[in-house]
């Protein structure tokens, strides 16, 4: 949307921290957050359950203010992107509403926006074509298995041309041959439109076929932990995930994830009070 | 199920019922007559089955085709039909004033925290209050017009409507919330494109309440109401005729729960029309 100025820092986070309040008990979920994020990048944020990944992707998109720190979007305050339409977001659930018809859907955010019929209907069009449903268009969501669900809710995504997309965890609740072809999909369709995206999953080896970058975090309190560069080769497909550099990018993330346990560990143990798992996720 | 195998199924039941109604005459009712003369009498007595309080489906029929009065035309059925119509216009008026208050409260609970812990102890307070003993106060405030009778409908078809449409506009998914946020949607916006259209199945369920509240409402609302018509003043008037002539009051009585069942009717076929983009199941 912003093409003309177009930073080449799409996210930059600056000791970002955010504490829940529950009762009179808190919970740190992040921790001095710093990352940016460059144009054109694929970030997976992976960790164990309670990580705060989501919570992070949620500050990125204004949907949680952090407590402490800093969340930019194209060089602007996270609000002020967020009211700009700077970002599309898909959660692990497809989130489509079933009264209206997938075209329908995909056109929401058109029609909130106060694009003219001719426009929504052509760009929705376009969508579901980058998806793969054009067949789908007068279907109602109820009528389409979970994977192309979660299609529209790519295609509805995309549709306002963002160029940010912050995913939580979208293959999640898919089974796993369908998590790999969507995965492809996904790679396909960011590789032709060029867009940022933010990516969480607790699947080491999603975070590490599709990113270019894998920011690993700890629970309690969420950090990042490691950053690591995913060096291979594009287009990636069925080949990448049975090179020899596939399996060495996902030990090195395991371990990775293995070491910011047992330093989150140390560091509950030596906490004041023992916190309550709720509230991040 | 065909619109043909439903009609079967409903005509099957009324008839089974028939049965029923004269197979109990037939066990334990009065002796049955023929010009005066015994051609059967039950082996058992039960009170139920009685002339007075269960009398013959023909007698019903019978007193539905004869004149109302001895000197007028005008026959019980053609007398009741009118005043349905007219109860009808009374609650269905109800219906929408209760309906379209029962909508404003629930948006303005939704929107409006304080609003709504300010206001909604009063609104199920209110409906705690028998009819019986607010009706006389509507009409001494109003007068006896059928505007007191329509205030009455109002009063019991706002209430489910307000709680199923409170239920319904909170129903979307936190994230579909999330969702309208991303795209810094207006509440106008959420308002319109998210909460009511989730809540349609609720109102349309809350409808289908309100449909036969508002006919009690009404009929109970035309006794106190001092209205000369409506099917009200004729259950009040032929209640008083009970033991000589029981078929009239049954023929009220049949007629009323018509009416209740084609005023459902008429909220069901606009429901299957309006949720017909509903997976199937949420018209039901």
């Amino acid at each position: 949307m912003s093409e003309s100025r177009a930073p080449a820092v799409v996210v930059r986070l600056q000791g970002v921290g955010k504490t829940f309040t529950l009762g009179d008990g808190s919970t740190v979920a992040l921790s001095d957050i710093n990352l940016d994020i460059g144009r054109g990048e694929f970030v997976s944020l992976i960790g164990p359950s309670g990580c705060g990944k989501s919570t992070l992707l949620r500050t990125i998109g204004d949907l949680i203010e952090p407590s402490t720190g800093t969340v930019q979007v194209n060089a602007k305050p996270a609000k002020r992107a967020r009211l700009d339409r700077e970002y599309g977001m898909v959660f692990q659930a497809p989130v489509l509403f079933d009264w209206r018809t997938v075209e329908e859907n995909v056109q929401l955010p058109l029609e909130l926006f106060g694009q003219d019929k001719t426009t929504r209907a052509r760009r929705a069009g376009e969508m579901l074509e980058l998806v793969g449903l054009s067949d789908f268009a007068r279907h109602h969501p109820y009528q389409l298995s979970g994977g192309m669900q979660q299609r529209v809710a790519i295609a509805r995504a995309l549709a306002f041309s963002p160029d940010l997309l912050l995913m939580d965890e979208p293959f999640g609740a898919l089974d796993e041959m369908t998590r790999e072809r969507m995965n492809s999909e996904l790679l396909a369709i960011w590789e032709r439109t060029g867009i940022t995206v933010v990516f969480v999953t607790h699947s080491i080896p999603e975070a590490v076929f599709l990113s270019s970058r894998v920011a690993v975090m700890s629970a309690r309190p969420g950090r990042i932990t490691h950053l690591i560069d995913v060096d291979l080769e594009r287009p990636r497909g069925l080949a990448t995930r049975e090179s020899p550099r596939y399996f060495e990018l996902i030990t090195a993330v395991r371990e990775a994830l293995r070491t910011g346990e047992a330093r989150a560990d140390e560091t509950a143990m030596s906490a004041e009070r023992a916190v309550a798992e709720g509230g991040i996720g | 199920m065909s619109v043909a195998g439903r009609v079967a199924i409903f005509v099957g039941f009324v008839a089974l019922i028939l049965v029923l109604w004269e197979a109990a005459k037939v066990v334990g009712g009065d002796p049955w007559r023929v010009d005066g003369e015994v051609i059967w009498d039950p082996p058992l007595k039960f009170s139920f089955a009685s002339d007075v309080n269960l009398p013959h489906v023909w007698e019903v029929w019978a007193a539905m085709i004869a004149p109302l009065n001895a000197g007028t035309t005008e026959s019980l059925g053609a007398y009741l039909f009118w005043q349905a119509l007219y109860t009808w216009r009374e609650a269905a008026i109800g219906f929408a004033l209760g309906a379209a208050i029962g909508v404003a409260l629930s948006v303005a609970f939704v929107h409006f925290g304080f609003f709504e812990r300010a206001v909604s102890p009063y609104v199920i307070a209110s409906q705690t209050i028998p009819i019986v003993a607010l009706a006389p106060m509507i009409v001494f405030f109003v007068g006896q017009t059928m505007t007191s009778v329509v205030i009455i409908a109002t009063y019991l078809s706002f209430f489910p409507v307000t709680i199923a449409m409170l239920r319904g506009l909170r129903s979307p998914d936190p994230r579909s919330l999330e969702l309208m946020r991303s795209y810094a949607a207006s509440r106008r916006a959420v308002l319109w494109k998210l909460r009511l259209p989730a809540s349609l199945p609720y109102l349309f369920t809350a409808l289908k309440i309100t449909a036969t509240a508002s006919i009690v409402g009404a009929i109970v609302g035309e006794g106190p109401g001092g209205i000369r018509y409506g099917l009200g003043r004729a259950i009040l008037f032929f209640s008083q005729q009970y033991t000589i002539a029981p078929e009239k009051l049954w023929s009220a009585i049949l007629v009323t729960a018509a009416l209740g069942v084609i005023f459902f009717g008429i909220v069901r076929l606009t429901e299957l029309l309006a949720l017909r983009r509903w997976p199937e199941g949420f018209a039901a």
